[in-house]
């Protein structure tokens, strides 16, 4: 019953995320949104871990999942500041800096 | 009951996700609409008992995949070119396809059904032989990795001609040192 109620919850949370990452007007909505939504997978995968009855190596998948999630956040975070992930753009902008 | 329902749930998220992908002009945050994708998709496959599925599809999907995107975004510049030509004879092409492949999954045997071709042909010899052939405790690492290693051998120069022709297209120039304007300066 409370696993029942916690994934109701989640989904609903999922969906609200969602509808926030489409609708955005701003970057940072949709950022705030997809990480949300990131977190929100990691929780699915360890109640689903309960649900299923095999708790310690969905909870190990779930941990992984943080790991990678915060790789996009941080490639998303630079793009979104610097406008690119390092390369050089072109000559010009290389002699600029 | 809760799993099927679920599953319905997490389905509908992912043709918004979809959709929102295919509507949304700005290439940023359609990178992160993918993320949310592959993030939704890997759920799927864990509700699918598939872990290991679901583990590259987050790695790949959520993790390398939004780094290439985001890279080339960098390159190419964050908005699409608003479309010149009509879209009706290319949509009505892609429904006559979906319908034709509906039509054909209808003669397909049931999603699970155990006696499905797929799993009367050599899946019973893996599962029965695979612990003493081969020595591996998960099946399908042995299938992929011994069984079927050419076909992995295969697949792996597929990827890695592909991550060289993405490299070759994001540059590898060297990157100038920032060192040698501080010392001018």
């Amino acid at each position: 019953m409370t696993l029942t109620v916690t994934l109701i919850a989640l989904l609903v949370t999922m969906a609200f995320a969602l509808i926030r990452a489409i609708k955005g007007p701003t970057v940072y909505d949709r950022i705030l949104a997809s990480n949300a939504l990131g977190t929100k997978t990691v929780l699915m995968i360890a109640v689903l871990g309960f649900v299923v009855g095999d708790p310690e190596l969905y909870i190990d998948i779930a941990l992984m999942y943080v790991l990678i999630g915060f790789i996009g956040t941080v490639a998303v975070l630079k793009v979104s500041e610097f406008g690119n992930l390092g390369q050089p753009q072109s000559h010009t902008d290389a002699e600029d800096t | 009951m809760l799993i099927e329902a679920v599953n319905i749930v997490l389905l509908a998220l992912l043709a918004a996700t979809a959709i929102a992908a295919v509507r949304l002009h700005d290439l940023f945050a359609v990178a992160m609409m993918f993320g949310i994708y592959s993030l939704l998709a890997a759920v799927m496959f864990v509700l699918l008992d598939a872990l290991d599925v679901a583990f590259t599809e987050a790695a790949v999907g959520v993790g390398i995949s939004t780094v290439l995107m985001l890279a080339t975004i960098g390159l190419v510049g964050r908005h699409e070119l608003p479309s010149t030509h009509r879209s009706l004879l290319p949509l009505a092409v892609v429904v006559a396809t979906g319908a034709a492949l509906i039509y054909g999954t209808l003669d397909m045997p049931f999603f699970g059904d155990p006696g499905a071709p797929v799993h009367q042909h050599v899946a019973p010899y893996y599962i029965s032989q695979s612990p003493h052939q081969t020595g591996l405790p998960n099946v399908v690492t042995s299938v992929l990795a011994s069984y079927r290693g050419y076909d992995t051998l295969g697949e792996l120069a597929v990827i890695f001609t592909a991550g060289v022709g993405v490299l070759a297209l994001l540059g590898l120039r060297r990157r100038k040192r920032p060192g040698k304007h501080r010392t001018a300066q």
